[in-house]
């Protein structure tokens, strides 16, 4: 390809000096056509009569280029007065003055003409066009045979470093060719030369991202297996439990683990139900007025919570009606607000306004500092996770506060133990 | 059999250790790593069930560290993750045996039974003392082939004996087979046991060493 391009600019280079060479060559020797017509001209006018006819000059002809020009002198009415050696006898150009071309003898010419009226004087001189095509080919084949020397040579240096430059790449090709699916490791930058660089690196780049996305997905399908294997664990066992007791007590109490066990689980397919739902509708939820009062009085009021534990909420909540979507709104509080009672053993949950944001605030163990920004991915469960949680409430809440373009911001509390989320709405 | 069972979900433990016990164990369960190995270094157990992912950390972790410090409990995983790497890296990290959730009570029971008796260096799954024939499989005891009626507790001093006949069982170490964390220790429970058994398979069958302990008398 390369070389198929250097040949091409190489041809039109030679195309080029070739037209470029005969013109000029064309041009220096038409002038001098012209000069000698003058020169001979101006000599002729010295004498008052020429001789009838010119004695041929004994020059001999020293190479292929000698007597190349031919000159005439004719008198206006048309007789010869002389001519150079080797001149054809013929006339040369029929033409007064100026340039012409000719074809004499069957030979093609090219003549300048000069007419001195006041001596009765025409004269003519002329070369033939296959000499000067021969000094032009000349001159061409002079310059050719370098050029077709070089030109291999040039060839087989273009291919080397070419090849040398792509080396590292073909190196790294065949690196990545040859490596397994999930092998992410980082091509080597250190070697690579200068130009190669910023493609290993941005390389590398993709490789990081492409490893932490599949990193990412591997714990979430771990965790979602494990929160969706353990309950139907424990159901089976419990129900092999009932089946194999003979004490009643214990049937009874693996019954009553079974109900619960089913609850639970009814739960988690319920979230995961919402999570689906939210997941597969992009569109952005349509935004109306919502007054937070009674939706969040309807959420406390449904949501059971330890005997020793308080909700309340603050007058400004009360009150509050937000520019977002009922639906998001209520998945979003129902959820904070179950995470907040269900880690809250004893002791007060507290839902308060400040301007637009909306704040619940616990008394639970809050969120040990190293799992706060994995907390709200999907099936994760902390350290100091509730027996009742699947891992996906944040989750959700994440994904129904995004659809109205509400942002969460999860925080232990300032002195003393507790988890603070604040909802940010935009106004 | 006194079992440790490590998990973290309330209605599976609560499963397992009731369940567990009715195939004559005695179990104990925890919901974190750090409770587990608390556990583990101050009580022995016959065998460990532990499942891979609790809230405090890996139990592939805790297995490690267990075999690290060279015990050689055996420890049966529970994996959410049923794929061939899973099963691997939990096998190299120094499990004797693994079930996927969701599984089968008697199969779990069976595979503890299993794992037990090799750690014992027995391939049969009956134990055999003389004339005695113990099948931890379904709590049964033969003496010259004439089945006998043996209690939970009495069945799990008498194989507690025989898994190894010559050595000396202190009355403490017999203590903590037969009751678990949750349980009041009768104060003479151990000798009323070992009444009762000499009076069913033989008064020569076990021996008291005064102020040591029991062991298994001669096998005839």
């Amino acid at each position: 390809m390369l070389l198929a391009a250097t040949g091409i600019v190489w041809l039109a280079a030679v195309v080029w000096i070739y037209v470029g060479s005969r013109d000029e060559v064309e041009h220096v020797l038409d002038t001098r056509l012209q000069e000698a017509a003058r020169m001979v001209a101006s000599l002729a006018s010295g004498f008052d009569t020429l001789p009838g006819s010119s004695t041929p000059s004994a020059v001999q002809p020293l190479g292929s280029y000698e007597r190349q020009l031919s000159c005439q002198i004719w008198s206006l009415d048309g007789r010869m007065v002389a001519k150079s050696s080797g001149a054809p006898d013929q006339q040369l150009s029929p033409a007064a003055s100026g340039f012409s071309d000719r074809i004499i003898d069957g030979e093609p010419w090219r003549v300048f003409s000069v007419e001195d009226a006041d001596h009765n004087l025409r004269v003519m001189v002329g070369d033939r066009v296959g000499l000067r095509e021969r000094l032009v080919t000349d001159l061409i084949k002079g310059l050719m045979w370098p050029a077709l020397l070089i030109a291999p040579l040039l060839g087989a240096a273009i291919w080397a470093s070419v090849g040398q430059g792509l080396r590292p790449l073909r190196r790294m090709a065949q690196d990545l060719g040859a490596r397994e699916p999930d092998d992410m490791r980082h091509v080597e930058t250190e070697r690579a030369p200068t130009e190669v660089r910023p493609l290993a690196v941005a390389l590398n780049g993709l490789l990081s991202r492409v490893e932490a996305a599949r990193r990412h997905e591997r714990e979430v399908t771990a965790f979602a297996a494990h929160e969706l294997r353990t309950p139907l664990a424990g159901l089976k066992t419990q129900a092999q439990v009932a089946l194999a007791a003979d004490d009643p007590k214990v049937v009874r109490g693996a019954l009553e683990q079974i109900v619960t066990a089913v609850d639970r689980s009814a739960r988690l397919v319920r979230q995961l139900l919402t999570i689906a739902r939210l997941d597969s509708d992009t569109a952005d939820a349509p935004l109306a007025p919502v007054a937070v009062g009674p939706i969040l009085e309807e959420i406390v009021a449904a949501t059971p919570r330890h005997e020793r534990t308080t909700v309340t909420i603050d007058e400004s909540v009360r009150t509050m009606t937000l520019n977002t979507n009922a639906e998001c709104l209520q998945l979003a509080l129902r959820n904070l607000h179950e995470n907040a009672v269900q880690h809250t053993r004893e002791g007060r949950v507290a839902w308060t306004a400040r301007g637009h944001a909306l704040v619940i605030e616990d008394e639970g163990p809050g969120i040990p500092a190293d799992e706060l920004d994995q907390i709200g991915k999907r099936f994760f469960r902390g350290r100091l996770r509730s027996p009742i949680g699947s891992g996906l409430g944040l989750a959700i809440v994440k994904l129904a506060l995004a659809k109205v373009g509400a942002k969460l911001t999860l925080s232990n509390r300032e002195g003393r133990s507790g988890t603070r989320s604040e909802l940010t709405f935009d106004v | 059999m006194r079992i440790l069972v490590v998990e973290d979900d309330p209605i599976l433990a609560d499963g397992l250790r009731t369940g567990l016990s009715l195939t004559g164990a005695t179990v104990d369960a925890v919901g974190t790593c750090e409770d587990a190995d608390t556990a583990l270094a101050t009580s022995r157990y016959s065998a460990v069930v532990l499942d891979i992912m609790l809230p405090d950390g890996s139990g592939l972790d805790l297995l490690r560290k267990l075999r690290g410090r060279r015990d050689a409990t055996p420890v049966l995983l529970l994996t959410a993750r049923d794929s061939v790497g899973d099963k691997v890296s939990g096998l190299d990290s120094g499990a004797d045996d693994y079930l996927a959730k969701p599984f089968d009570l008697d199969e779990l029971a069976a595979r503890l039974r299993a794992i037990v008796r090799r750690e014992g260096g027995r391939a049969a799954p009956a134990m055999t003392h003389g004339a005695i024939v113990l099948s931890p499989a379904d709590l049964s005891a033969t003496v010259a082939g004439e089945p006998i009626n043996l209690s939970r507790r009495e069945f799990a001093i008498l194989a507690a004996l025989m898994e190894r006949p010559e050595q000396v069982r202190s009355r403490a170490e017999l203590e903590e087979r037969l009751y678990g964390w949750q349980e009041d220790v009768e104060s003479n429970a151990v000798e009323v046991h070992i009444h009762n058994l000499r009076n069913k398979i033989g008064k020569d069958t076990i021996q008291t060493l005064r102020g040591v302990g029991y062991r298994m008398g001669t096998a005839r």
